[in-house]
């Protein structure tokens, strides 16, 4: 593979869309080519400024003219519904309720951490302080890791993994002999969400927005001890407090 | 029902509706009007819309909406080069000088996305900002992935010729 083949592509290789071939096959390039390195790490710079640049959320008034509690203020009067409505000549169940894809995604992060058990690729990167620059090259994000030990939580490494079409960062924590993966990844909305737990497959997982990012912790845990997890201040501000309020403090081995 | 549905599926997109009316029209009071035009557009639309992919469904409806007020608006569609244009510009390749964009003014990469063409400008936010994939870019600027793929490079290449000279300052 020489330069000429890798420039068309290194735009696809810095948004996670290549393929794992592909991918591989430019990262070899890389370590030979300081050349196409470099121009990497501009893309990755430009990338990490463009992110930077001013996001503009909806504005509080237009949020409340949307929102439920002033439903009729949409101004789209009864007569949208009524025409949405003879338009297609009938009630139809919902081929969509919100909650079906949220319990997909949940699948699919349950199904991950399964497969992080039972492939014996629970690790790529062990240490903590080699975890963020090890993401710094594949990523196009880097999760902050601070702090030491927390509530008996051992942060045991990393991996790269994939989640809802894209690479993700995977921190795997211990907690005795439990392993619990949290997965990461930027969001584009900027407001904090409270942990949510659910179930599937016997796993729980519990996830929350904070700092910028979407969190998925899950565990053969209970829902309490992973909402213990949760409250590191790595995850979350430490000012937060959450809906099910006093804890036990799960067991330090 | 239908609505209690339609707020918990687009809802949770205002910010990135928003978002992407803010870059396209440039100013705040028209990025609101379309919003909300966009999701009146929506509701009247919501039947169907199938629960494939909220977000994408919602901001090819934004982008619609946006791109009309445009016409409807303006005269001259906008002050930024058309990507036609940009076509034409001579290409750089690899510029070892504008290789290595380090601390980046902010001011300054505002203006120059601002003055990209809108098809790069698009893609780029589309990219950057709402973190969406080629697939869902390409569905909702309805362009095949291919020029989703190229628009995304020629756009940040012009964004690293723009920004190369203050970084040169920089390191000098």
């Amino acid at each position: 593979m020489n330069c000429q083949d890798v420039w068309p592509f290194l735009g696809a290789y810095l948004d996670g869309e290549l393929d794992l071939v592909g991918s591989l096959d430019l990262e070899a390039h890389f370590e030979r080519c300081p050349e196409c390195a470099r121009e990497l790490r501009g893309l990755q710079d430009l990338s990490a400024a463009i992110s930077g640049a001013p996001r503009y959320g909806a504005p509080g008034e237009l949020r409340r003219r949307l929102g439920h509690h002033s439903r009729n203020s949409l101004r789209v009067a009864p007569w949208v519904f009524m025409a949405a409505a003879l338009a297609v000549g009938g009630v139809l169940i919902g081929h969509y309720l919100p909650s079906r894809g949220a319990d997909r995604f949940t699948k699919e992060v349950v199904e991950d951490h399964v497969r992080s058990l039972l492939a014996d690729h629970l690790l790529d990167v062990p240490a903590r302080q080699q975890i963020q620059p090890w993401f710094a090259g594949k990523l196009d994000y880097t999760p902050v890791l601070e702090g030491g030990p927390w509530r008996g939580f051992e942060l045991a490494g990393a991996r790269l993994d994939y989640l809802g079409g894209r690479a993700v960062a995977a921190l795997v924590y211990r907690l005795g002999p439990h392993i619990v993966n949290i997965f990461v990844r930027p969001t584009p909305g900027d407001a904090e969400r409270a942990p949510v737990s659910r179930v599937a497959d016997g796993f729980h997982v519990v996830s929350w927005r904070a700092y910028g990012m979407d969190w998925w912790a899950v565990s053969d845990l209970s829902e309490a001890e992973l909402e213990e997890l949760a409250m590191c201040p790595c995850f979350m501000p430490p000012n937060r407090t959450l809906r099910l309020g006093e804890r036990p403090t799960p067991k330090v081995d | 029902m239908r609505l209690a549905r339609f707020e918990a599926v687009l809802l949770p997109h205002l910010d990135a509706a928003h978002n992407l009316a803010r870059w396209l029209l440039g100013n705040s009071q028209d990025a609101e009007d379309a919003v909300q035009d966009s999701y009146v557009r929506a509701l009247t639309y919501f039947d169907s819309f199938h629960g494939e992919d909220g977000r994408a469904w919602l901001l090819a409806i934004v982008r619609n909406t946006c791109y009309a007020w445009l016409r409807k608006h303006r005269s001259s569609p906008e002050s930024a080069p058309s990507a036609r244009e940009m076509e034409l510009a001579p290409d750089l390749g690899q510029d070892p000088e504008v290789s290595h964009l380090q601390e980046v003014d902010r001011m300054n990469l505002q203006q120059c996305l601002e003055s990209l063409p809108a098809e790069f400008r698009e893609a780029l936010v589309l990219r950057e900002m709402e973190g969406m994939s080629y697939r869902q870019i390409a569905r909702i600027t309805e362009v095949p992935i291919g020029t989703v793929m190229s628009r995304l490079a020629r756009g940040r290449r012009r964004l690293r010729q723009m920004l190369a000279p203050t970084e040169r300052k920089e390191t000098t």
